[in-house]
């Protein structure tokens, strides 16, 4: 195994259409200024760190919330239960993130879920495995560019929830199997790690707010 | 059930968060001039094997990821048998195992690999704890039960070396590692019934936490 993978980037999302798998270098510059005024400036060092997980815990957030408020027909017991659990979760994350930031928080991101379809199980179940694969490789990608420890651990704390809710939702799938067990996902016995630039091109497509950093790029 | 699988999640239990803090504050007061460098794209930079050799890395580096490599062996010693043992794991699990067995065989070779001539050698174990689970290899409930409980345990152990690991070159892939045993502990706790996460935020352990805790496994 080489180490030289580690920040290799990895396809870890199976979301249809060159757009996602295309890195949008726009999405992250500054925007001087000419964007609409909905665009977030993340800021710089850890809090652009940490507006940027806050970003990405929001869109689960309102992800989850828009699947168990008008949840997909014929949905199951362990299904619903597992969804509400995950959105607990990442309620707590996102509420969690936006204290820690205090003033320096983002506002409410505005979300497009129009590629996703409610209604059907697949679309539901499929975007939930992109949106936590990325989150892992989002939160694995940011660890090394964290300065303070505190923030360092804080993130610790997610990341493997984030994890365990790629098995859980993997398991919704195909039951506890190799691929609840991170097949098709990992390398090597390794989790990718993406640096923030690529996360967010990759999460550009249900993010409609502008999300600009001078510390990513 | 309840004696089994208490029995490493009650090392887990208590709230140890605030202290681990305490003592990353205090690693770093100490260690932190050390260690912690430069910009991102220093970082981004350092991911090349030359930058992994043992020799480069700081003693307390080597004494972290020993640590991670004797609960590496741990696991995988655990998985490989399991899986060597005919009739212990009904067929529509063996995927799940198998996937575990593999990663955790990765993780020794990587962390090995990193350490060089300074690697623990491999440890001895006893997987019936002393004879508390002498059927961990023919019963599947004590199995995936313990199964259950050791990857909780191996999240919890990473996490708790990641301030030890700040501003080092293997934060990163510690970081994905520690993760996937994350994937691992989700999955097992699917299949023995309980909920994939116990919480919204995971808690760490110190490594003396960790090391009371498997010392049973240990001969």
């Amino acid at each position: 195994m080489a180490l030289g993978q580690s920040y290799s980037r990895r396809k870890v999302l199976r979301w249809g259409g060159a757009a996602a798998s295309v890195m949008v270098a726009g999405a992250v510059l500054p925007n001087f200024g000419l964007s609409s005024a909905l665009a977030a400036d993340l800021g710089e060092g850890d809090v652009a760190i940490l507006n940027y997980a806050y970003a990405l815990e929001q869109l689960e957030a309102a992800f989850y919330t828009k699947v168990t408020d008008k949840p997909f027909q014929s949905i199951t017991q362990q299904e619903a239960s597992t969804f509400a659990e995950i959105l607990g979760h990442e309620v707590l994350h996102r509420e969690f993130l936006k204290k820690a930031l205090g003033e320096h928080a983002i506002s409410d991101i505005e979300v497009d879920f129009s590629k996703v379809n409610f209604d059907n199980r697949a679309s539901v179940l499929d975007t939930a495995d992109a949106f936590e694969n990325l989150g892992v490789a989002a939160y694995n990608g940011a660890g090394p560019l964290i300065k303070n420890v505190d923030y360092l651990a804080a993130a610790g704390t997610m990341v493997s929830v984030e994890a365990r809710h790629c098995a859980m939702i993997a398991a919704l799938v195909h039951g506890p199997s190799a691929a609840s067990a991170g097949a098709g996902h990992t390398s090597g016995g390794l989790d990718a790690a993406m640096p923030p630039k690529g996360v967010l091109a990759e999460a550009k497509p249900f993010i409609k707010t502008p999300l600009t950093s001078a510390s990513f790029y | 059930m309840s004696n089994q699988d208490s029995f490493l999640l009650d090392e887990i239990e208590p709230e140890v968060g605030e202290r681990i803090n305490a003592s990353w504050r205090a690693a770093f007061a100490k260690y932190g001039e050390l260690v912690l460098i430069g910009s991102a794209p220093t970082l981004l930079a350092m991911a090349s094997t030359e930058a992994f050799a043992a020799e480069g890395l700081p003693q307390q580096v080597v004494d972290v990821l020993n640590y991670a490599l004797s609960l590496e062996y741990f696991e995988a010693t655990f998985y490989k048998t399991a899986n060597g043992t005919e009739g212990l794991i009904p067929a529509k699990y063996q995927g799940l195992f198998g996937e575990i067995g593999q990663h955790e065989s990765a993780h020794v070779a990587l962390l090995s690999s990193v350490l060089g001539p300074a690697a623990v050698k491999a440890p001895k174990f006893d997987f019936t704890a002393g004879g508390k689970y002498p059927d961990v290899f023919s019963n599947f409930q004590t199995f995936s039960t313990l199964s259950s409980t050791i990857e909780d345990t191996g999240v919890a152990a990473f996490k708790g070396q990641l301030g030890n690991l700040a501003g080092t070159t293997v934060l990163a892939t510690a970081l994905q590692i520690h993760s996937v045993e994350a994937r691992h502990a989700g999955s097992v706790r699917v299949l023995v019934g309980k909920p994939g996460s116990d919480g919204a935020f995971d808690k760490p352990l110190t490594k003396s936490e960790v090391l009371e805790a498997v010392k049973p496994f240990f001969v």
